[in-house]
């Protein structure tokens, strides 16, 4: 897993490079967990190279989505490949998380 | 016939066992979302071996088995501890809960129950054995 950055006054993107699973996952979760994360105003992950993701990789999305939520930080995915997205809808996150196909409908949240 | 890997438990070789599983299914004729969640669903069962019931501990060997009969596929995944991964009856976890107080785990089995027809735990001496099934299409 490689997880790319860019970063604006008001957005961070991170775009997702791999395998996301219970032996990469802490990666994201210490991006995920830096402080100034909440400082920002939408926080967009790039999920085009994004091939796999298990229950530990939901499961960091799952954990920081409140947080973002009570800081009012948007988190919004675009580019997801469709097995990915199926993963998301196998448990229903697609209707709790912010899921738009492309970077500019993700700029337009 | 039956395709069978050895895997230490280190979450490492989790990849390892996804490959595993890919090349078995690649000469099934099926769809890549299909694909995937056999895939995840292997991958879940050993994750919560490897972590949970043998602690990361490289000493420690799974052996994953994958058979087909019937158009039936059936996964096989064998840890040799005592105090293998065994959850009790399955209750669908409310994730709008997760959500709120931030929990990271206790998905994985909800997705496994959710892609597989049937989800079986036998113990037999020391060994637990999961046994995944799924009816192809």
């Amino acid at each position: 897993m490689k997880i790319t950055q860019h970063a604006t006054d008001t957005t961070l993107t991170l775009a997702l490079n791999g395998e996301l699973d219970a032996s990469s996952s802490v990666l994201l979760d210490t991006e995920l967990s830096k402080p100034e994360i909440l400082r920002t105003q939408k926080v967009l992950i790039d999920c085009q190279q994004l091939n796999y993701i298990s229950s530990a990789g939901l499961g960091v999305f799952i954990s920081h989505l409140q947080t973002f939520q009570d800081a009012n930080v948007k988190l919004v995915f675009f580019n997801m490949q469709e097995k990915v997205r199926n993963v998301f809808e196998i448990l229903g996150l697609d209707s709790l998380m912010t899921i738009v196909p492309s970077e500019a409908d993700a700029a337009a949240v | 016939m039956q395709h069978a890997i050895r895997i230490s438990c280190n979450r490492r070789n989790l990849k390892v066992v996804r490959d595993f599983v890919a090349d078995y299914l690649a000469g099934q004729q099926l769809s890549e979302v299909v694909v995937n969640q056999l895939i995840l669903a292997v991958d879940e069962v050993v994750a919560n071996f490897i972590i949970h019931s043998n602690a990361e501990d490289e000493k420690q060997f799974l052996d994953v088995r994958v058979d087909v009969h019937n158009r039936e596929l059936g996964f096989e995944i064998e840890d040799g501890t005592v105090s293998g991964f065994s959850p009790g009856p399955y209750q669908e976890p409310d994730l709008r809960e997760f959500v709120r107080v931030g929990k990271k785990g206790g998905v994985g089995m909800m997705l496994v129950n959710r892609i597989m027809d049937r989800v079986e735990y036998s113990t037999s001496g020391e060994h637990t054995i999961c046994r995944l099934y799924k009816t192809l299409a």
